[in-house]
């Protein structure tokens, strides 16, 4: 099989090549660039759940639900179980959110629009309480997550930040490619039919709600991988992951880079997080407001997105 | 002429208004069945019902010898109906070429695939034979929203005929179509269907539409059918000219028009 065979279209090799940039990067920015960028695709991972969502016109303001799984599904399995590898942390924050969002899904899948997004921002406001309330987990203060081991290895001080960008650059970019095949797979563009007239869907033979099922379960998993890696990263959990501002961040970055492509979570968060550290670092009582200005310019100037910069064709949001 | 769809004492009410009241119709393999009557006369809520839309308040719906009650429209579309709608029901922000790239999916098995790409060759090939045999080929790269009503008609029941069912049932396939476009689209249709041999049901207000294409007439009023039968007589049924046409009809004037 040659090489051309193994992509399925010219965005994969494209998405490689960013991130065998990012990860060429790891030896010459600053640590603390490192980090920011290991925190922004993380970011970025959660934001992909919440635009695959979007593309089937549903808009989850409780995406920390998940995020916040992965982060205390990492932290605890490493603090109760003693696993310290990186890669098994990773594997049962992603697990644990998966089985929630199977029971969850059931529920939320037979609810459309604000019904949807209210329902999601619920729950993910019950974990927060559950968390708030439970001093065992730390209670508002949450808890550190023990340094992790990379398939045995056990990196220190820079070394371990690197390995740590490393990881995050890897997952983002196996990550950014699955679900670009998922986008153009026969599933994916289904969701899009289901955005644009469910009952037609329903009449051709398809059930709507268990396409919105499966998206919502992807969803999950992707955005339990983000919580898992922002905890491994920052050395610490906490209930804010779960709680509603965090969703709404995560929304704000969704409109923010756009849902055209499954590039642009990965714009908006980065773009995203090098605004916010700005604005904090200029403006530290206005950073907020600073960033509310920017929403507002966005959606007046560019309702699609930093994607549609981007984007040649702005007919067609997916290429094939 | 064995019966691929029959109904039992079907029963619909909404409040005090009786949509359906115990009709029981058989329609045998191959038929071309039209349904006319005035608005409220209870023409969609029988489609509606028989697709499985709207549970009836009583009564059955056997398809092929099978009840279909308490199925949901997907299960039924599976066992061999299909349907289209007044308002052509497409995905508005797709192409045409997408659209029937998601009915050949869906023709293809009821969970689409997370690992086969919706574009390929072999769809992409289908697809075009089946925009050649409705002539909407030049409409193929087209988003669905600026496509004419007419084509658009066109590609929603070229939808419904994509998964090959036993029986098609058209909600007004003319309506919001112009005068000129009807019989071209009806011409159409028809002899898609007639090729595939699919029995067909169709609501429609023209009664030259329906004189021309149908073998069985149905006139609903009130809920009930009150004449069924070869156009000829139930177009000159006397309480059919009051009650659903609503005037006198020339009924040499309508089928001579029609031929």
């Amino acid at each position: 099989m040659s090489l051309r065979n193994c992509f399925s279209s010219p965005t994969e090799p494209a998405l490689l090549l960013a991130a065998a940039v990012f990860a060429a990067g790891a030896w010459l920015m600053p640590a603390w660039l490192a980090f920011l960028l290991t925190l922004a695709l993380a970011k970025a991972l959660v934001v992909l759940g919440v635009v695959i969502q979007m593309r089937a016109g549903l808009v989850s303001f409780g995406q920390a639900l998940f995020f916040c799984i992965g982060g205390y599904g990492v932290g605890l399995a490493a603090q109760y179980l003693g696993i310290g590898d990186a890669f098994a942390l990773l594997a049962l924050g992603t697990v644990a959110a998966i089985l929630l969002a199977l029971a969850c899904g059931w529920l939320l899948t037979r609810y459309r629009e604000i019904f949807y997004a209210m329902l999601t921002l619920a729950l993910s406001m019950v974990l927060y309480g559950v968390l708030v309330k439970s001093s065992a987990l730390g209670s508002t203060d949450g808890f550190n997550v023990v340094p992790p081991s990379f398939l045995g290895w056990v990196p220190e001080g820079d070394a371990r930040k690197r390995t740590m960008y490393l990881l995050t650059v890897l997952v983002a970019a196996v990550v950014a490619i699955g679900f670009h095949r998922f986008m153009v797979s026969s599933l994916g563009r289904v969701t899009e039919a289901v955005r644009e007239n469910e009952i037609r869907v329903d009449f051709l033979g398809i059930s709507p709600q268990g396409v919105l099922f499966v998206n919502y379960v992807a969803a999950a998993g992707v955005s339990a991988l983000g919580g898992g890696l922002t905890a491994l990263a920052s050395g610490h959990i906490d209930p804010d992951m779960a709680i509603w501002t965090t969703s709404g961040e995560f929304v704000f970055i969704a409109i923010l880079g756009g849902t055209g492509h499954v590039a642009a979570p990965f714009i908006g968060a980065i773009v995203f997080s090098v605004i916010r550290t700005f604005a904090i670092q200029e403006a530290p009582h206005f950073w907020q407001m600073t960033l509310g200005v920017i929403l507002l310019a966005l959606i007046l100037f560019l309702p699609k997105g930093l994607w549609s910069l981007v984007a040649r064709d702005r007919k067609r949001e997916v290429e094939a | 002429m064995s019966a691929i769809l029959e109904t039992r004492g079907l029963t619909r009410t909404f409040g005090a208004v009786v949509a359906a009241n115990d009709l029981n119709v058989s329609i045998g393999q191959g038929e071309i069945v039209g349904v006319i009557g005035s608005n409220g006369a209870g023409k969609t809520t029988f489609i509606n019902m028989v697709t499985g839309y709207l549970p009836p308040s009583s009564g059955d719906i056997l398809f092929d010898g099978q009840s279909v009650i308490g199925r949901q429209p997907r299960d039924i579309t599976r066992l061999g109906m299909a349907r289209s709608f007044q308002v052509a029901q497409l995905f508005p922000k797709l192409t045409v070429l997408e659209n029937a790239l998601v009915s050949l999916v869906a023709a293809e098995g009821p969970q689409p695939s997370l690992f086969r790409p919706l574009d390929t060759p072999e769809r992409r090939e289908r697809a075009d034979a089946i925009f050649a045999e409705f002539g909407v080929t030049r409409y193929r790269d087209a988003l669905v929203s600026t496509v004419p009503q007419g084509a658009r008609k066109l590609v929603d029941i070229a939808m419904a005929l994509v998964s090959r069912p036993r029986m098609l049932l058209l909600d007004e396939p003319t309506s919001g179509v112009s005068s000129e476009e009807k019989f071209a689209l009806m011409d159409t249709v028809i002899g898609v269907v007639r090729q595939h041999n699919v029995t067909v049901l169709f609501v429609e207000h023209d009664m030259e539409i329906v004189a021309r294409y149908v073998t069985r007439l149905m006139a609903f009023y009130s809920g009930e059918i009150i004449a069924d039968g070869p156009p000829r007589s139930v177009l000159g049924d006397a309480r059919v000219q009051e009650l659903v046409v609503g005037h006198h009809l020339d009924i040499n004037a309508v089928l001579g028009a029609a031929a």
